[in-house]
């Protein structure tokens, strides 16, 4: 079977639009980590510096798997793979 | 050969280029712009160790300007590392402190109208490879190879290693993912100005200035620290708390 060229690139833009959809994860874990954070602050408002910088890291830890989606879809888009 | 693309153009365009091409041993390489760009950030880094060196060989008992900021510096990346791993943090304070500046000024060169090298997947994987060499190499150094093998086969008796390959893999995977997080988080700054630039030039006054606050100054300083807290923690683990 024979596609050409535009179907397969149109494939592609559908395939990184798919992708993207891994950030709704993060989205949702990033916020999580963020109110628990936001809670743990008042309660012991002295910690706020240490709770802030763990808050960050563990976030940004948690965004990886979007950005692996990001990395794909840019992939898909740009390096165009499924090109012959 | 247009040396204007090192800097913002009006068309959406965020990908590498090649400035010239040379011949290495019958294979065609290119100087691109993440060379250039990472030369100048090198530049920048090394006039100011120079200076600071020059600096302290007259250092004063009681700092004053310059010698203040070296000295904060130096302070601020000692202590994070410290902080992070402990008495072993001695003897990492100088990587952690160079790839530390050198990430930093590469995520903040997109201000300057740069590409930043770090949007470069070959500049990140090299820093993860790092990373990964140093995890291993501690690891070994550090413990002994029963033990290792212990650990290796975890959640398993060590006697039955079928958790081996899975324990291998993940191990496979940090400097991927490290490498990807930093590389990622970059390109998807460098992609999102570009698109304001690219696509709506004509309105893009003073305001993207915010958008460079977040994506270049933020973003770029957030994942700094992760790059490097990460390599800290996962090199204090493979060194685990045998003595050290």
């Amino acid at each position: 079977m024979e596609f050409n060229e535009n179907f397969i690139r149109g494939c592609s833009a559908i395939g990184a639009g798919l992708a993207l959809i891994a950030g709704i994860g993060p989205g949702v874990g990033q916020g999580i980590a963020a109110g628990h954070a936001a809670a743990a602050v008042g309660r012991n408002p002295g910690a706020k510096s240490d709770i802030t910088s763990t808050m960050l890291l563990g976030q940004a830890v948690a965004e990886t798997t979007g950005l692996y989606g990001l990395v794909t879809a840019l992939i898909l888009m740009f390096v165009k793979p499924l090109l012959p | 050969m247009k040396y204007g693309i090192l800097m913002s153009g009006n068309e959406v365009d965020f990908m590498i280029h090649g400035l010239f091409k040379y011949s290495f041993f019958g294979h065609e390489v290119w100087i691109t712009t993440s060379h250039v760009c990472i030369l100048i950030v090198m530049l920048v880094i090394i006039g100011f160790a120079i200076a600071a060196n020059v600096k302290m060989r007259h250092a004063e008992e009681i700092p004053t300007g310059f010698q203040n900021v070296v000295e904060l510096i130096v302070e601020k990346l000692d202590g994070m590392t410290d902080g992070t791993m402990g008495k072993s943090g001695v003897k990492f304070r100088n990587y952690i402190g160079t790839i530390f500046i050198f990430i930093l000024l590469s995520n903040l060169s997109g201000l300057l109208g740069l590409r930043p090298p770090t949007a470069d997947y070959g500049v990140t994987l090299p820093l993860g490879l790092m990373t990964f060499t140093l995890i291993h190499f501690n690891t070994f150094k550090h413990n002994k190879l029963k033990d290792i093998w212990k650990d290796k086969c975890s959640p398993l008796p060590p006697w039955l290693p079928i958790w081996l390959p899975i324990n291998l893999i993940s191990d496979i995977a940090v400097p991927i993912s490290l490498s990807l997080r930093l590389f990622a988080n970059v390109l998807s700054g460098v992609v999102m100005m570009a698109l304001v630039y690219g696509l709506i030039g004509k309105l893009a006054l003073i305001w993207p200035a915010f958008l460079h606050i977040y994506l270049d100054i933020f973003s770029g300083a957030i994942q700094t620290y992760v790059f490097c807290m990460l390599t800290m923690t996962y090199i204090a683990n493979g060194i685990g708390d045998s003595e050290a």
